[in-house]
């Protein structure tokens, strides 16, 4: 259907992706743009001059409520965590499920379960498990671990997607060659799916950054971002807040590209290395 | 070789532990505390039916699930209408596969950012004096603002949409892209139109990616509170909600009898989905 005239169809459709993708992005901008809000500025417009007043009051001045450099270090590194762990257990279980082993229905279904359950339940349920067994909730412990259940889920069916259309024929040339098994897995597999795990590491970052219901009741007695982010909304009432969400949507917005430009540069040098 | 027997188990082990862990205890965990019982400032082991009396029994329970419920259906309707035309618009009217990476990515990269400002974001833009409003005023459209945008159920409903509709979109897509062209081209040369080359192929072909996407809205809108309490500003009520807020009074056997229930739910709405559409072809 490529060669054919583009019929009235596509141009309704047209009109109404771009209201789609406004849709998507109009209300962001509005507080990108009221970030930026004068000294006297409110929350809603109109703009009461420009200046950079919120931003210079998040990052340097002490806030009346919260920490957000605390809660910035404490959000990084448990997404950090949560990224290496997605990926390393992702992978393993890719590869485990390659072959039919006892068990391997019931575990997939449990994965799925993971991704359906509710988010509150995960909360309350480890909250629970852990004043059950005496121990203290904290984020690196208890809030690491409902992160996991909710990117594991992801990273194990970008895994499926990965080796369904994975050749095999690439792992027997490498065994035909005399390579042993960790040979080929470290010489063949890796480099051929590198990219998709810089995707599944790309989404265990950043759904734990930004994960909240999970959050909520696991994280102990010190907050992640988004639940001072949360905090903020409940206490603050300057444009403070909209500079925070800038900050912070920025900062995902810069992971998204660093990850997506390796995606693009991996699979360039692979491309070359093919055809080199 | 032994060890190549043994090898899916090891890479399996972690994926096992941290779902036992994380999933399964903690729901064995609620389902035991659903039966204790709680005074005001503890809760103690016990077998007592109270706290499932206690919910069941309460018209506010009642209520409070037919909302989640009302929630669910118009946000699945939306985000299924909305999100099978952008997938339909992706997958059939975009023709170079750069573009429709390209287009896709546009799509998913909010997704990848956080909820919570996301929904703060639509507070200059709904509220009483925000955008749409003024915007509306000056066009002379209204004479006063608009009281129902900000802390409604429009308003819950609209972040709902914005959030979960990329649910929605990525299965559906999915599905598309991989619908033989020939099978098209076929209808056509049998003299189908194009809204009988919709009904009859397209759709039929693409129930398993609207299955998942459904899958996820419909679980999602039903276990959320957080949009709920800040989309309504406190006026309306989900379940998952309700037992926020009995965490927050320490009611933990309550919330736990309460999750219970919505857990329930959940499953049998799953199973209603999957028992309408197969969905193994997709796994």
């Amino acid at each position: 259907m490529n060669s054919e005239k583009r019929g009235p169809g596509f141009y309704v459709l047209t009109a109404f992706f771009i209201l789609f993708v406004l849709f998507l992005y109009g209300p962001l901008s509005t507080i990108f743009i009221l970030s930026f809000q004068g000294p006297n500025g409110g929350l809603t417009f109109p703009m009461n001059g420009v200046s950079l007043r919120w931003f210079e009051s998040l990052l340097f001045e002490q806030q009346a409520v919260g920490d957000f450099g605390g809660a910035f270090s404490r959000s990084l590194v448990l997404g950090l965590m949560t990224m290496l762990t997605t990926v390393v257990v992702s992978l393993l279980a890719g590869l485990a499920f390659r072959r039919r082993f006892f068990g391997s229905g019931p575990l997939f279904y449990l994965t799925i379960a993971s991704l359906i359950v509710p988010s509150i339940l995960i909360s309350l349920g480890i909250g629970l498990a852990f004043n059950v067994f005496g121990l203290e909730p904290a984020w690196y412990s208890s809030a690491f671990g409902a992160h996991l259940t909710w990117t594991l889920p992801f990273g194990l069916l970008i895994m499926f997607a990965v080796f369904n259309r994975f050749n095999p024929a690439y792992e027997e040339a490498a065994r035909d060659l005399g390579a042993s098994p960790w040979q080929t897995f470290a010489h063949v597999v890796l480099p051929i799916i590198l990219p998709s795990l810089v995707g599944v590491g790309l989404f265990g970052f950043t759904l734990s950054y930004d994960e909240f219901a999970r959050t909520l009741m696991t994280s102990g007695s010190f907050n992640t971002l988004p639940l001072e982010i949360y905090g903020m909304t409940t206490n603050v009432t300057t444009p403070v807040l909209y500079a925070l969400g800038t900050v912070t949507t920025l900062f995902s917005m810069a992971v998204i590209l660093i990850a997506l430009a390796t995606i693009a540069v991996l699979r360039k040098r692979r491309a070359r290395r093919l055809a080199g | 070789m032994t060890l190549s027997r043994i090898a899916p188990y090891l890479q399996a082990t972690p994926l096992t532990l941290i779902l036992a862990a994380f999933l399964v205890l903690p729901i064995a965990t609620i389902v035991m505390v659903s039966f204790w019982d709680y005074d005001s400032i503890q809760i103690f082991p016990d077998f007592v039916f109270t706290n499932y009396e206690e919910t069941i029994t309460s018209s506010v329970t009642w209520k409070t699930y037919l909302n989640t419920l009302k929630y669910t259906v118009i946000v699945w309707a939306v985000t299924l209408l909305v999100g099978f035309w952008v997938a339909y618009y992706l997958a059939f009217h975009i023709r170079s596969t750069t573009m429709q990476m390209v287009l896709f990515l546009v799509c998913t990269i909010p997704f990848l950012t956080s909820n919570i400002i996301r929904m703060i974001s639509w507070i200059p833009f709904l509220g009483r004096n925000g955008l749409l409003n003024q915007t509306l005023m000056s066009m002379g459209l209204i004479d006063q603002p608009l009281e129902f945008l900000l802390f409604s159920d429009f308003a819950v409903v609209l972040a709902m949409v914005h959030l979960y509709t990329l649910f929605m979109v990525t299965p559906i897509f999915n599905t598309l892209m991989r619908i033989d062209r020939a099978l098209i081209e076929a209808a056509r040369d049998a003299g189908a139109n194009a809204f009988q080359i919709l009904t009859n192929v397209i759709i039929p072909l693409a129930k398993p990616g609207i299955a998942i996407g459904s899958i996820f809205v419909v679980t999602l809108v039903m276990g959320d509170f957080i949009t709920v309490r800040f989309m309504s500003g406190g006026q309306s009520a989900s379940v998952g909600l309700m037992m926020a807020n009995q965490i927050a009074l320490l009611q933990y056997p309550a919330a736990a009898a309460n999750a219970v229930i919505l857990l329930v739910l959940v499953l049998l709405l799953v199973a209603a989905i999957l028992r309408i559409v197969n969905i193994r072809k997709e796994l």
